[in-house]
């Protein structure tokens, strides 16, 4: 609760209380936090003199912004045509069944989550997809499981 | 420096507007009408519903009349094959995602979408329905609001009213594309949210998405309840509203009729929030001579400025958004709360009733009335001050429900006792109203004259300016007040919660020179409320204020404290004002709340 | 007056010339003077929608406002686009390079670089080639820091009011135009946004010069271009191509042999089929008719085994997703196409309906608020007319 709490005041002193630093500091919280619950949300309204459903509003707008709890690690397959038409479906259900979980889901030891995501510029690569921030490309049935694997080593 | 002009085309009519002029007002003043959903003059522009949109030659896009200004040589189509067919398929979608259950829907006959959807003769089966996919929720949650989605039509204008006009926010847009929507904080219920109930939204709403809860058919109830004594009040603005429901132009009086008719619905006794509004102010003007002695000659660390109690919503905000800042409200009830609490007492008493067979209905211009009588403390006489509140639009419906012709009803007075009012009452119903009526008695116990205004009225608090300031200098005082001589005092009246909020945020900073501020929730005070017929806009708005004004000048007694029903009613009942039964009935406290 | 071959260029991506230098010299040219070249070399905005460049920072120059902004946009979002990633990755000193050109140009003492949340990725290394980048500005004595703003996931925050408005901590809902970003663009100054691609261009014609330039390409649409090419194609990745190819060309040195059709310019961009390939020309000018495809970049191909339905029907999803939601011809038409398409392919509609469903789609053309909404129609219609006998059975 603490850390949860210093997040946002963290965030709020590093970028500054005018309305123009709100996506930044969304940003930076979800970073920390992995996601953005509800009282962290009314604690950055609180701050900058905004309010809650006004922030919401915001955060809402944003795919990258999530307001659900999430796994440590976010997968974000990307669905669009080219990367579906080099078989981002095998993908996904190689990652479904290595995770043992389906889209939308967290796994049980909260290490990941597995979502889907529009077009994420590796079109001439595809299939594609994000682990957090880092892109992969060219991905396999196969090679997918390894690169989730090399994350339960991390 | 006069503005640049602007020469255009509209309909082949040649024009020329001020540089700056949307095309929907250059389009007006030619008296061509463009549909509109999402345009509001009280608001912003949005442009975002496009039923408005236009044709201008040279250009490859249609464009939104409400959103674009006049531009030199603007040759503009509004009725072209081309606009006609973008409107129809533009409302032909609305309508896909619309629960289009006119018949049961309480905005039926009185909805923008209803109406263009007729106009334009909208075929309901040309696209697929949205609805029947999507889980839609009604919010009944809140005493006085209702949410109902599957009406929306994401036009944004109760978002914008919440922004601008209420600084509340309580609802804004949430998530993008299809799954956009108007909601609340992560979607919570209007009951735990920090919704003020002005319902000044309801009144922007153009369709039914946004109502007041409705009391009608528990007052039908109660009435047809032979063991039940049934009062209703009306407030001051009602009368000057009502008749918008009933066929007449905004800024009709229909007091008279609207008495008759309350009496052929069949309630036992007609009174008149009025009588209530008179104690509120001689308890109110007590309490403000009282806190400025305890401040002057005691020097006590009391809470100055004092600021008005009676705007529910103005209540509810400030509990929200500056719990610190509570002390700075008057302790005295609403007028509405007075009068049921000195109902189920003193009345009942006098008429030898038992209370708990005394229903108080009450009607009101306002929404957050509903959540006002429902509040937890709002029981001193050991029964609920307030048990069902209407607002002007929902008698409307009831009269029309009783089958009267309003318009044909002979003029009643008000019963006896508590129907008794004085002009001073009357402009509760207005902006600066309370303000005006607490001078007229403050100044008069303090110097033994009247206010010296010309005809008692005190102009620098009237008008629509957003806050409005005055000061009155005490000189000569009775020798009681000895210690206000020669001191200004210091007034400032502000509606809209917006500016509210303004009024705030200079007492939090501690620059707030006044000695006492009046705040209502609405724009234009009661008579603007979210409880009034629909449309409310800027010149109804001002023409029911002038209605309110002609009804004070038009009373015999203009004065509060002259109320000759108050009068009695201290002799007989209250003792003195802020006394030990005053305590007890007629002032109340509040509550923390959280800014969700 | 058309050019038949199929020219690569080197410009965006050559090391050749160090673009301190280019922009050393650059900053002695009197403002005037560099509108002027970009003007002549008839540079139009390579981030989709083809504004001529040098008469956007005309205009944001001729303002009278101290504060100035400009803004590099590279929110790169449109489907089977990446080459701003690229660019960025590869040659980001290029990119602030033109920024300072602009900066320069217009009077803006501050720049942002809207980089799209995917590509957070090139954080580390853009702040890095930033240190550099102000040491230049401090060597050439010019006031302009670049700041990078990172987006929060919305296409439609590429739209440049709705960019501005996300950086003003809104939600990335387009603003009514006029006024446009040159006359109150963020925060209400006069602002200039350009594509990634663009700010590389203007120093480069700095380099090279407007007659350079300009002999490249066909009428209406001078210079070259970055392609992202994606699809069934064996040669997918990045290519500088001279403006003005015809589709068969392209085909010819792209397809995989079976191409069927050619999406140029990304989602919001036309589907053109095999027959029509040697009549259209990639440029600026005007819609299929006009037989000339404007395009961010964006070039996917399919081949024969591909179900034109299931293409569609993707960037359906992804129209219906995007939209910011505001108005309603983009909002509710995006379900409705969509959901449209699906009941008829199901046989719950008539194939009649398809024609409702066309008519809808210029509806929203005209009607929208913004390019998102206005271009749904750019691809629906493409491919309904194109492969109707795809879209029921
Ligand atoms: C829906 C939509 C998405 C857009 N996305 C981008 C984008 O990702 N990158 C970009 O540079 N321009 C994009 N644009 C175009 C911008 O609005 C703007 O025209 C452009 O950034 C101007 O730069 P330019 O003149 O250098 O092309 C988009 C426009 C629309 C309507
Ligand atoms: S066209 Fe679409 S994206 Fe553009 S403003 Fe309208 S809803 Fe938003
Ligand atoms: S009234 Fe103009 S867009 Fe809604």
């Amino acid at each position: 609760m603490r850390k949860r709490e210093s997040a946002v005041k963290n965030a709020v002193v590093k970028y500054g209380k005018e309305r123009k630093n709100l996506l930044p500091i969304l940003q930076e919280v979800k970073q920390i936090k992995n996601y953005l619950s509800r009282s962290d949300i009314s604690e950055i309204g609180a701050e900058m003199g905004l309010s809650s459903a006004h922030v919401y509003g915001v955060a809402s707008f944003y795919h990258f912004i999530n307001l659900t709890e999430q796994g440590q690690n976010i997968i974000w397959v990307c669905k669009t045509i080219s990367c579906y038409m080099k078989g981002s479906n095998d993908i996904m259900m190689a990652l479904e069944e290595r995770l043992k979980i389906k889209i939308g889901e967290t796994t049980s030891d909260g290490k990941f989550t597995l979502l889907q995501t529009n077009c994420i510029g590796w079109c001439h690569k595809g299939p594609a997809m994000l682990v957090n921030d880092e892109p992969y490309t060219d991905l396999t049935p196969e090679n997918v499981v390894q690169i989730i694997d090399s994350y339960y080593k991390k | 420096m006069s503005k640049k002009m602007i020469n255009l085309v509209i309909d082949e009519i040649k024009t020329t507007v001020p540089e700056g002029t949307l095309l929907l007002e250059a389009a007006k003043s030619e008296n061509v009408k463009i549909p509109t959903l999402c345009y509001h003059e009280d608001l912003c522009i949005a442009g975002n519903c496009r039923v408005c949109v236009v044709e201008v030659k040279g250009w490859n896009t249609l464009l939104a009349a409400c959103a674009t200004p006049a531009m030199e040589g603007m040759v503009v189509y509004t009725n072209s094959p081309l606009v006609r067919r973008a409107r129809r398929d533009i409302l032909a979608l609305l309508i896909s995602e619309h629960s289009t259950q006119c018949t049961t829907c309480y905005r039926s006959t009185n909805c923008e979408l209803q109406d263009l959807a007729a106009e334009y003769n909208i075929d309901n089966e040309i696209y697929i329905n949205l609805l029947k996919d999507k889980i839609f929720t009604v919010d009944r949650t809140s005493w006085a609001i209702e949410k109902d989605e599957s009406k929306c039509i994401r036009c944004q204008r109760c978002v914008r009213t919440c922004a601008e006009l209420q600084k509340v926010n309580a609802l804004d847009v949430i998530n993008k594309g299809a799954e956009m929507k108007i909601a609340t904080f992560f979607d919570m219920a209007m009951s735990d949210v920090v919704c003020t109930n002005c319902g000044q939204c309801i009144n922007r709403c153009p369709t039914g998405a946004l109502t007041e809860r409705r009391y009608i058919d528990e007052i039908w109830d109660a009435i047809g309840d032979p063991t039940k004594h049934v009062i209703v009040q009306t407030a001051p603005a009602v009368r000057v509203a009502l008749g918008e429901m009933l066929g007449y132009e905004p800024g009709v009086r229909v007091t008279g009729k609207m008495v008759t008719a309350l009496k052929r619905i069949g309630f036992d006794s007609v009174l008149d929030t009025d009588f209530s509004a008179d104690l509120t102010i001689v308890e109110e003007g007590h309490e403000l001579l009282q806190r400025l002695k305890r401040k002057l000659v005691d020097q006590e660390d009391i809470a100055l400025p004092l600021m008005t109690s009676c705007s529910p919503a103005w209540i509810k905000f400030i509990e929200h958004l500056y719990p610190d800042y509570l002390d700075h409200l008057s302790t005295c009830k609403s007028p509405q709360q007075m009068f049921g609490a000195i109902a189920k007492t003193y009345y009942a008493e006098k008429k030898e009733l038992d209370p708990k067979d005394i229903v108080n209905v009450s009607v009101m211009p306002c929404s957050a009335k509903k959540f006002e009588a429902n509040r937890m403390e709002m029981k001193d006489s050991g029964y609920p001050d307030i048990d069902l509140v209407c607002t002007t639009r929902e008698l409307g419906h009831m009269i029309r429900q009783s089958g009267i012709n309003f318009k044909e009803l002979p003029n009643s007075k008000y019963d006896k006792f508590m129907g008794e009012s004085t002009g001073a009452a009357v402009i509760f119903g207005v902006t600066g109203g309370v303000m005006e009526a607490a001078l007229r008695t403050a100044y008069e116990i303090v110097t033994g004259r009247e206010v010296p205004f010309e005809g008692l009225n005190i102009t620098p608090v009237r008008g629509m300016e957003g806050i409005r300031e005055a000061t009155i200098k005490l000189e000569k005082v009775l020798p009681d007040w000895s210690f206000l001589e020669g001191v200004e005092l210091r007034v400032a009246v502000a509606h809209g919660l917006t500016n509210a909020a303004q009024i705030m945020d200079n007492i939090v900073i501690g620059e707030s020179p006044y000695h006492f501020i009046e705040i209502m929730g609405c724009p234009g005070g009661c008579i603007g409320g979210g409880g009034q017929p629909i449309p409310t806009n800027e010149e109804i708005r001002r023409k029911r204020t002038e209605a309110i004004y002609t009804e004070d000048e038009k009373m015999k007694i203009r004065k509060s404290h002259e109320n000759p029903e108050i009068i009695k009613l201290y002799e007989e009942f209250l003792g003195t004002p802020l006394g030990e039964i005053s305590h007890k009935l007629l002032h109340t406290k509040y509550t923390r709340r959280e800014r969700v | 007056m058309t050019k038949q071959k199929l020219k690569r260029v080197d410009l965006i991506f050559s090391k050749e010339y160090s673009c301190d230098k280019i922009l050393a010299t650059s900053l002695k040219k009197p403002k005037e003077e560099i509108i002027q070249m970009l003007m002549d070399s008839g540079l139009k905005g390579r981030g989709g929608a083809g504004f001529p460049t040098g008469l956007k920072w005309k205009m944001a120059a001729a303002e009278k406002s101290k504060r100035k902004y400009v803004i590099c946009n590279a929110d790169e979002g449109e489907p089977g686009t990446f080459k701003d990633r690229e660019i960025l990755d590869q040659v980001a000193l290029k990119v602030l390079g033109g920024m300072a050109l602009c900066a320069y140009v217009i009077g803006a003492r501050e720049g942002f670089l809207y980089l799209r949340y995917e590509y957070r990725f090139l954080i580390p290394k853009l702040e890095k080639i930033l240190d550099t980048f102000h040491k230049w500005m401090e060597d050439y004595d010019l006031d302009f820091t670049v700041k990078l703003f990172i987006g929060g996931g919305a296409y439609i925050c590429g739209e440049e009011t709705s960019l501005i408005e996300s950086m003003e901590g809104k939600r990335g809902e387009p603003r009514n135009k006029p006024p446009y970003p040159t006359q109150e663009g963020y925060l209400g100054k006069p602002t200039v946004v350009n594509n990634v691609e663009t700010l590389v261009y203007t120093l480069m014609i700095m380099r090279i010069g407007a007659d350079e330039f300009k002999s490249m390409g066909i009428e209406g649409s001078s210079g070259s271009k970055v392609f992202s090419i994606s699809g069934d194609t064996p040669k997918a990745g990045i290519y500088e191509l001279e403006l003005g190819m015809t589709l068969d060309d392209f085909v010819k040195e792209f397809g995989d042999g079976d191409t069927k059709s050619v999406q140029v310019g990304g989602a919001s961009g036309f589907c053109v089929p095999r027959k029509r390939f040697k009549e259209i020309h990639i440029g600026y000018q005007g819609g299929l008719k006009g037989f000339s495809i404007p395009t961010g970049g964006s070039m996917m191909l399919f081949n024969s085994s591909r179900s034109m339905y299931n293409v569609l029907h993707n960037y359906l999803v992804f129209f219906e997703e995007e939209s910011c939601g505001q108005c309603t011809p983009c909002r509710v038409g995006c379900q409705q196409l969509l959901k449209g398409v699906e009941a008829v392919k199901r046989g719950e509609k008539n194939q009649k309906y398809l024609n409702d469903l066309l008519r809808l789609a210029e509806t929203m053309k005209i009607t929208a608020k913004c390019g998102l909404g206005q271009s749904v129609a750019n691809s629906f219609s493409s491919i309904v007319e194109n492969f109707r006998e795809e879209m029921i059975y």
